[in-house]
């Protein structure tokens, strides 16, 4: 059987149309592993890597540097030494992008929920089991669009606002790490969602955590990505560089902190995020968020993930500069090199694996 | 996030502000749209191209009002008012209209606060339209903003688009020193992504809405796409352009500016105002004077020529600078050496 | 309409300040001891004050080039004012605005100002701003006949009927516009029925009489604040300097300037309540005796005070920038 695996331009969010092919990462004819970055593509708003889904060669680098193109289409094709030229020409040929899913882009629009007063909201995608993805500090349901399209294949999949973030509600009323995790419980319960497997970030990850310690019965499996709540250390620096950064500069600076590759900090990225810290109310609930879950300039609380009974993933990149790795290392959790701050966007087919996998299992 | 076109971002901003603060109210010509007459006005109401629709309808008389064609009345009500704790928005219908009330703005509102040594606060905007292209004619089609800049007191916010519009009308509103706020009209059905909540761009903070090492193009309004336009073609011939957008030309963000001059050493100035005594020549004294170390060719301006807006089609539409002007003016100097 | 003793010892108090500190400020300009132009409101006295003693710090009055009068009318400090004429520190604004600019927002006074017919808009706003934000203030703007010939005037006029707001405009007729009769430069002549064609209630009385003025502003402001009605009053002043200091105005005859010293507001109150017996002349003496030690006092104050320093000249241009 022959394996001749397509690579195309991936949709990342809700309104991506086109993508740029920026650099192709791997030679024609080059060997690559599952997981490798093989190409760098750009769109109006995110920069990123598309990874081989599996091991195979390069045989065809279909579109050339520079070219921008609709989602779906072609970009090169990988495949065993073993097929033959006509084989993959023939592939080639006869490719035909998905049909344009305009429908389902619709709808991907936000929708939102009142919990306990406030209005929180939320991007919800696909069918299966309740797969709730929680952001860090800064952050919003946006952050997850390199994996929320792939899992919604396998999930009923919900990225959330936190109140003050993204398009929820912007005053903080409860601004701990236990008290977002009730809110975010409120916010299971509104939308009747049972037992929801969760997956967090940075401070997301905390929050989970903190849901998991407080309301067992919500969380099918908990699946933290560089989160707090492990240990103290943490670089209190940065979310201070975050919360006072004013101009774009600022802002580049402090985002230039997350990744490992600081060119993903695209202009776009720096623009989403000063338009966010722009908001009325945002800056001082970030203040508001960053004095609660601070103490001294160390983490404010930590979770005894001993307690806890459902099955836990912890992944981290070892190059992450604002929470350190060697507190998901200590736990025994998976650290990838090359990464920093945000293995959801540095290393999404990875991230996405382990949570299909989770999802199999549960 | 949902697209609004310019219009409806102004509008957002104003009801958002009124709601927010009692002492904010609007006061112009037509603004409500029409008092006094037979026809009803409901929400549909309000201004003469729309963008004060339905502001009537929601605060009411006292606060959205209707005035007589009345400029030097308008403006000098809205600087006492300004003075004596409200915060008003008067329109000036076409910047124009200047001529018939600029007293009231140059001598009276912009000169309070130093005149009484400190002690007057004027939290006064003034918005009015500004911009050719719609084959208005000579008295409906200027671009007055370096008139205004030249005016110490004033601070001067001409937005090139949606976003930036609906943000730097609520920082004037908030704002307590007198704002001119210039809206090109050819540009109200633009339309781009614009957040429903309230916030706020500070002034004296360029926008850089695009990179290159080749040359950096300031423009303003509506100039800022025509130079995007540009940008692409010339990134075609190899020739990368960063793009600045000044967003408030007082006060101006000399730094990003200059900054930019240090990387590319090329300075081209897009304006669709007169070349005279300009904003255009205001930027390149600027970079002459503080950058002239990093120039690596001479300045070049695109500007409108030193004469009137005409009126027929294809005499107006060569009067505004467009993408080939641009395009020339850049090409012009990317190859050019400095004189030994 | 009787006044009570402490109203009238006011309004002699302050008619009287007018009238020592004009007379002080034109001597020392002469002498070449203030800078620039001043205009003097000598022998117009009870019009300013006939007016302000009617209203409070929270009301606004709007004022001319001619404002020293209007200032201390509205109750602005003597010594801050003789500082701000001379250009120096501790000035009513700094030294940053001088006689045409002199202003006190917290007494309500919108400014002197430079630009004929640049106030009457300005209190139509402040009369905007009182009704919107019902502080039951009232606002006046004083203007002379010069300035009922400017487009903002009329426009003022019209709008304050439109909009329906709480200002009274005050016409100081004193018979020239710089130095040019009233009889020359206004079509029509009769200016208070021109304001009456805009629709507002206008009533003339006579400058040389404190309480006819008095009697008059307190009805038509009283009105104003009660029915936010706008409303307008004539004054016939005199104006015994010239438009400016130094100004030799040949363009009026010796006799005429001999006749018009005749015309003294200050005297004619004195003679009418000693007269009548409301006053005592002791009591009136020694408020002219404290008065020309106040305004001594404050030219001296003036004269030696320092300058404002340079940093002053970009200082305050903006709240922010």
């Amino acid at each position: 059987m022959t394996d001749i695996i397509a690579i195309t331009m991936p949709r990342w969010g809700l309104t991506m149309e086109e993508g740029t092919l920026t650099e192709w990462l791997v030679p024609l004819g080059g060997e690559v592993a599952a997981g490798v970055d093989i190409v760098e593509i750009e769109s109006t708003k995110l920069a990123g890597t598309v990874e081989a889904p599996s091991a195979g060669v390069l045989r065809r680098q279909t579109i050339l540097p520079g070219r921008t193109i609709p989602v779906g289409t072609l970009l090169g094709v990988i495949a065993d030494a073993g097929v033959s030229e006509e084989e993959i020409d023939a592939f080639a040929a006869d490719f035909k992008p998905p049909e344009d899913d305009g429908e389902a882009a619709e709808s991907l629009r936000p929708q939102s929920v009142e919990v306990d007063g406030q209005l929180l909201s939320y991007l919800r995608h696909g069918e299966g089991a309740p797969l709730l993805f929680v952001h860090g500090f800064g952050g919003d349901a946006m952050g997850w669009v390199f994996v929320q399209n792939e899992l919604a294949q396998h999930a009923d999949t919900i990225a959330v606002d936190l109140p003050g973030h993204g398009a929820s509600d912007k005053s903080i009323r409860k601004a701990d790490l236990g008290g977002q995790a009730a809110i975010v419980a409120g916010f299971i319960r509104a939308l009747g969602l049972g037992k929801v497997h969760l997956v967090g970030h940075s401070m997301g990850g905390g929050v989970c955590l903190a849901l998991a310690t407080a309301e067992p019965d919500l969380v099918a499996s908990l699946t933290l990505l560089a989160p707090m709540g492990l240990g103290r250390d943490i670089n209190a620096q940065y979310l201070e560089a975050f919360v006072v950064a004013q101009k774009k500069r600022d802002v580049e600076a402090a985002l230039r902190m997350l990744f490992a590759d600081e060119s993903l900090v695209t202009r776009s990225l720096v623009d989403d995020v000063l338009k966010y810290k722009r908001l009325d109310g945002v800056d001082m609930a970030l203040a508001a968020i960053q004095e609660a879950i601070l103490q001294d300039g160390r983490q404010a609380e930590v979770f005894d993930v001993e307690r806890l009974d459902c099955p836990l993933t912890l992944i981290a990149g070892e190059a992450d500069r604002i929470i350190p790795p060697e507190q998901v290392a200590a736990q025994g959790g998976r650290l990838l090199d090359g990464v920093g701050h945000m293995p959801q966007a540095e290393a999404a087919a990875i991230v996405a694996d382990a949570i299909r996998s989770i999802l199999a299992a549960g | 996030m949902p697209k609004k076109s310019m219009r409806t971002a102004i509008n957002e901003a104003i009801r958002l502000e009124m709601r927010r603060d009692p002492n904010v109210i609007l006061l112009g010509e037509d603004v409500a749209g029409g008092k006094g007459g037979t026809g009803q006005l409901d929400e549909n109401f309000g201004g003469v191209l729309g963008v004060t629709r339905g502001l009537y309808s929601e605060f009411g008389g006292q606060r959205v009002i209707d005035t007589p064609i009345t400029e030097s009345a308008i403006m000098g009500a809205a600087a006492g008012a300004a003075i004596t704790g409200l915060r008003p928005i008067a329109e000036l219908m076409f910047v124009d209209f200047l001529g018939v009330c600029f007293d009231q703005i140059f001598n009276q509102a912009a000169k309070f606060r130093y005149m009484f040594g400190g002690k007057a606060r004027t939290p006064l905007v003034i918005r009015a339209m500004t911009g050719a292209g719609l084959r208005a004619g000579a008295q409906h089609s200027q671009s007055l903003h370096a008139i205004f800049t030249h005016i110490p007191g004033l601070k001067v916010v001409v937005p090139s688009g949606p976003y930036d519009a609906k943000g730097l009308l609520i920082q004037a509103i908030r704002d307590d020193d007198p704002v001119i706020f210039l809206e090109h009209k050819a540009m109200y059905d633009i339309e781009e992504e614009v957040p429903d909540g309230a916030y706020a761009i500070p002034f004296g903070e360029a926008n850089v809405v695009r990179e290159g090492r080749d040359v950096t193009i300031v423009a303003l309004a509506k100039q800022v796409r025509t130079a995007i336009e540009a940008a692409g073609r010339l990134a075609q011939q190899g020739i990368e352009a960063t793009i600045i957008d000044p967003r408030t030309t007082s006060p101006l963000d000399e730094d990003t500016i200059l900054e930019s001059i240090e990387e590319t050493g090329r300075l081209v100035v897009v304006d669709e105002a007169n070349p005279r005594c300009s904003f255009a020549t205001d930027v390149a004294a600027l970079v002459a004077d503080r950058g002239f170390q990093h120039l690596r060719a001479p300045i070049k301006l695109v500007t409108a020529p030193h004469a009137p807006v005409p009126f027929a089609a294809p005499l107006e539409d060569a009067y505004i600078p467009d993408a080939d002007d641009i395009c020339v003016a850049v090409q012009s100097i990317v190859n050019a050496k400095v004189p030994a | 309409m009787q006044l009570d003793r402490a109203t009238m010892l006011e309004a002699y108090r302050r008619m009287v300040k007018i009238r020592a500190f004009e007379e002080r400020v034109g001597a020392d300009s002469m002498s070449g001891l203030i800078p620039g132009f001043v205009h003097l409101y000598a022998g117009e006295e009870a019009a300013a004050v006939g007016v302000c003693l009617n209203l409070t710090d929270d009301d606004w009055i709007g004022s001319t080039h001619r404002g020293h009068g209007h200032c201390i009318a509205k109750g602005c400090g003597v010594e801050e004012m003789m500082l701000e004429i001379h250009g120096k520190q501790g000035g009513l604004c700094g030294g940053k605005g001088g006689s045409m600019h002199i202003a006190d927002l917290d007494k309500g006074m919108l400014g002197a100002n430079g630009i004929v017919g640049g106030s009457p808009p300005l209190a139509v706003g402040a009369a905007l701003s009182a009704k919107v934000r019902r502080t039951g203030a009232v606002a006046v703007a004083f203007f002379g006949d010069g300035a009922s010939n400017q487009g903002t005037t009329a426009e003022a006029l019209n709008m304050a009927v439109v909009l329906q707001v709480p200002v009274l405009f005050v016409l100081e007729n004193n018979g020239y516009g710089e130095f040019t009769a009233a009889s020359y430069h206004s079509a029509g002549v009769d200016l208070a029925q021109r304001a009456a064609g805009f629709g507002l209630t206008a009533v003339k009385v006579d400058g040389n009489d404190f309480f006819a003025v008095h009697d008059a502003a307190r009805t038509l402001i009283e009105r104003a604040r009660q029915e936010s009605l706008p409303a307008f009053l004539e004054i016939d002043v005199k104006r015994w300097h010239g438009h400016f200091t130094g100004d030799q105005q040949p363009y009026r005859s010796a006799e005429e300037l001999a006749a018009v010293r005749l015309f003294d507001p200050i005297s004619s109150f004195r003679s009418r309540v000693v007269d009548a017996g409301l006053l005592d002349a002791d009591a009136l003496t020694a408020i002219d005796r404290e008065i020309d030690e106040l305004i001594e006092r404050s030219a001296e104050i003036a004269m030696a005070a320092p300058l404002p320093s340079v940093a002053a000249v970009t200082q305050d241009v903006y709240v922010s920038y």
